[in-house]
C-alpha cells in the first residue's frame, strides 16, 4: 500500500476542501509574488523602501560577524610576517629610501602644480566625504551584486551617492535604510559607469559582467583602442561619480572593448567612503558665454 | 487529513490511566518539534547570506531553498503547499533578489514537487536529488531572469557554476534535515 498521505484525502470532504484551498492560496500567493516583482520593475523607489528596512534589521548581525573573520585575517597576517621580518626589513630599508627621493619630487610637483593651476585660475570644488562606514557583507547566492554598508539615512547617506575605497570605486548607494544601506557594487550586470583611459582620456563605458570582472566598451567607434594593461577612472561624465576616481584595469581584450578588473576588490575590503552625488554644473546661459569669451 | 501516526500513539498511552498522567516514553513532538523546528532551520539557512563575506559573483548556493527541498521531500506532509510562501519573502529579504522573487519560484517549485508526488508513488533517495536539481535549476534560473529583468544585467552562463554547486549541496542539506528530524522525533 502506498504511503497514507495528506494529499490523498479519499472521500473526507473536509479534507478534500482543506486541500483545494491550500492549493488556491499557493497560486494566489506566487501571482502576489509576481506583483511583487512588476513593483520593482516599474516602481524601484518604493520597492527599494520596503527593502531598506529589513537590511537595517540584519545588518548588526554581520557587523560583529566580520570583526572575527578580520582578527581571524590579521593573526594569520602577523604570524607569517614574524617569519620573514629580516628580509622584509631589508626590502622595506631599500623601498624606504626610494620613498623618500619620490616624496621630495612629489613636493616639488605640487608646487609646481599650484603654481600652475593659479596660473589658469581654474577652480575645482572636490565633494567632500559624507562618512567612511564598514562593508559587511554582500548577497552571494544572488546574481545581483549588493554590499550592506553600516552606515545610513542617520550618517546623511541618500540614494546614488558613490562609494569609493583609498584603491578606487566600489559602486553607489540604491537602497538607504536608517542605519545600514545597501551599495550597488560596480562588479554588478546593471550598473554603468562612465570611465576613460588615463594616459589619453579615451572614453568608455563600464558595464560589470556579475562575475567579478567588467567590460569597458570605448565611446567612440571603429577600431577598439585598448589594451591590457591600461587603467581607467571615472569620467565624472553624467554625474554621480566625480572624476578621476580610479575604476578598473584592463585585463584581455575581445572584439568590442577589454576586459577588466575592478581596482578596488570589494572581497578584501573593509571600509569604505560615501561621497556625495556629484552634479556637473549647469550650462552657462548663452549671453554669459559670449561674455566670457570676448 | 490523514491520521498522525505518532498522536495515535499518544492516545493509546493515555489509554486507561489517569487524568493529568505524562508519558516520558513515547511522547508524541509538540508543535514546537513538528513545526517550528522546520521552519526555523529554513529561515536560519536563508540568513546564511549575513555571513560577513563580500562576494564579487554568485557562488554561494541558496542555503535556504536547499534546506526547504530537503524538509519537503523528507516528509510530503510536513507544510500545506502555501508554506513556500512565507518562507520565500523571509529569504527575498536577504537574498538581495527583489521581495516577491522566491516567493513566487519557491512556491511554483513546490507545485511541481506536488505533481510529481502525485505521479511518482514510490519514490527513493535518488528521485529526490533528481526533483531536487531539478528544482533548484529552475529557481535559480528563474531568479536570474527575474534579477535581470528589474535592472541586473547578468549572463546566464555566470550562474552555472553556482547551480552546479547547489545541487552538489543538495545532500548536505538532506543530511542536515535528516538529523535534526532525528533529534526532534527523539526529544
Amino acid at each position: 500500500m502506498a504511503p497514507k498521505s495528506s494529499r490523498r484525502p479519499g472521500f473526507s470532504r473536509r479534507a478534500q476542501y482543506s486541500l483545494f484551498v491550500s492549493y488556491v492560496v499557493a497560486v494566489a500567493g506566487a501571482a502576489i509574488g509576481l506583483l511583487l516583482i512588476l513593483t520593482a520593475r516599474f516602481d524601484p523607489a518604493g520597492h527599494t523602501v520596503i527593502q531598506g528596512v529589513f537590511t537595517d534589521v540584519t545588518s548588526p548581525l554581520s557587523t560583529a560577524g566580520r570583526a572575527v573573520v578580520r582578527t581571524f585575517r590579521d593573526g594569520t597576517e602577523n604570524v607569517s610576517a614574524y617569519f620573514d621580518a629580516a628580509t622584509k626589513n631589508k626590502a622595506m630599508e631599500a623601498e624606504l629610501k626610494a620613498a623618500r627621493q619620490k616624496l621630495i619630487r612629489g613636493q616639488v610637483d605640487a608646487a609646481e602644480n599650484r603654481r600652475l593651476r593659479r596660473l589658469a585660475k581654474l577652480v575645482e570644488k572636490m565633494p567632500e566625504a559624507i562618512v567612511a562606514a564598514r562593508l559587511v557583507s554582500s548577497t552571494g547566492t544572488s546574481s545581483r551584486r549588493y554590499a550592506t554598508l553600516t552606515a545610513g539615512q542617520t550618517d546623511g547617506i541618500a540614494n546614488g551617492q558613490p562609494v569609493r575605497s583609498s584603491e578606487g570605486l566600489v559602486g553607489r548607494i540604491v537602497q538607504a535604510g536608517e542605519v545600514s544601506s545597501r551599495v550597488l557594487l560596480i562588479v554588478d550586470g546593471g550598473n554603468i559607469v562612465p570611465v576613460k583611459r588615463v594616459t589619453d582620456n579615451v572614453p568608455a563605458v563600464a558595464v560589470g559582467l556579475g562575475d567579478g570582472r567588467m567590460e569597458l566598451r570605448p565611446l567612440s567607434t571603429g577600431g577598439n583602442p585598448f589594451k591590457a594593461g591600461d587603467v581607467f577612472v571615472t569620467s565624472g561624465s553624467g554625474g554621480i561619480y566625480k572624476p578621476g576616481i580610479p575604476v578598473a584595469m584592463g585585463v584581455s581584450r575581445n572584439r568590442e572593448g577589454i576586459i577588466a578588473r575592478p581596482l578596488a576588490d570589494p572581497s578584501r575590503l573593509d571600509f569604505a567612503i560615501v561621497e556625495p552625488v556629484f552634479t556637473t554644473p549647469p550650462p552657462l546661459p548663452s549671453g554669459m558665454l559670449e561674455q566670457a569669451e570676448e | 487529513m490523514a491520521l498522525n501516526p505518532t498522536k495515535v500513539l499518544n492516545y493509546r498511552a493515555l489509554a486507561g490511566r489517569p487524568r493529568g498522567y505524562d508519558p516520558r516514553l513515547r511522547k508524541a513532538p509538540g508543535v514546537v518539534e513538528t513545526q517550528i523546528i522546520p521552519i526555523a532551520t529554513t529561515m536560519l539557512a536563508s540568513m546564511l547570506t549575513l555571513l560577513p563575506f563580500v562576494t564579487t559573483a554568485p557562488t554561494m548556493p541558496p542555503w535556504g531553498l536547499l534546506v526547504l527541498l530537503g524538509w519537503r521531500l523528507l516528509d510530503r506532509d510536513i507544510w500545506p503547499v502555501w508554506m513556500a510562501l512565507p518562507l520565500g519573502l523571509f529569504d527575498d529579504m536577504f537574498s538581495g533578489q527583489p521581495m516577491g522573487s522566491a516567493m513566487m519560484l519557491w512556491t511554483l517549485a513546490f507545485l511541481a514537487i506536488e505533481v510529481f508526488d502525485r505521479r511518482m508513488i514510490w519514490r527513493d533517495y535518488k528521485e529526490d536529488w533528481a526533483i531536487a536539481a531539478g528544482s533548484i535549476a529552475a529557481v535559480l534560473v528563474g531568479g536570474l531572469i527575474v534579477a535581470d529583468g528589474t535592472g541586473g544585467g547578468t549572463d546566464l552562463i555566470t550562474i552555472i557554476p553556482q547551480i552546479a554547486i547547489s545541487i552538489l549541496c543538495f545532500p548536505i542539506a538532506v543530511r542536515f534535515c535528516a538529523m535534526i528530524d532525528r533529534m526532534r522525533r527523539r526529544i
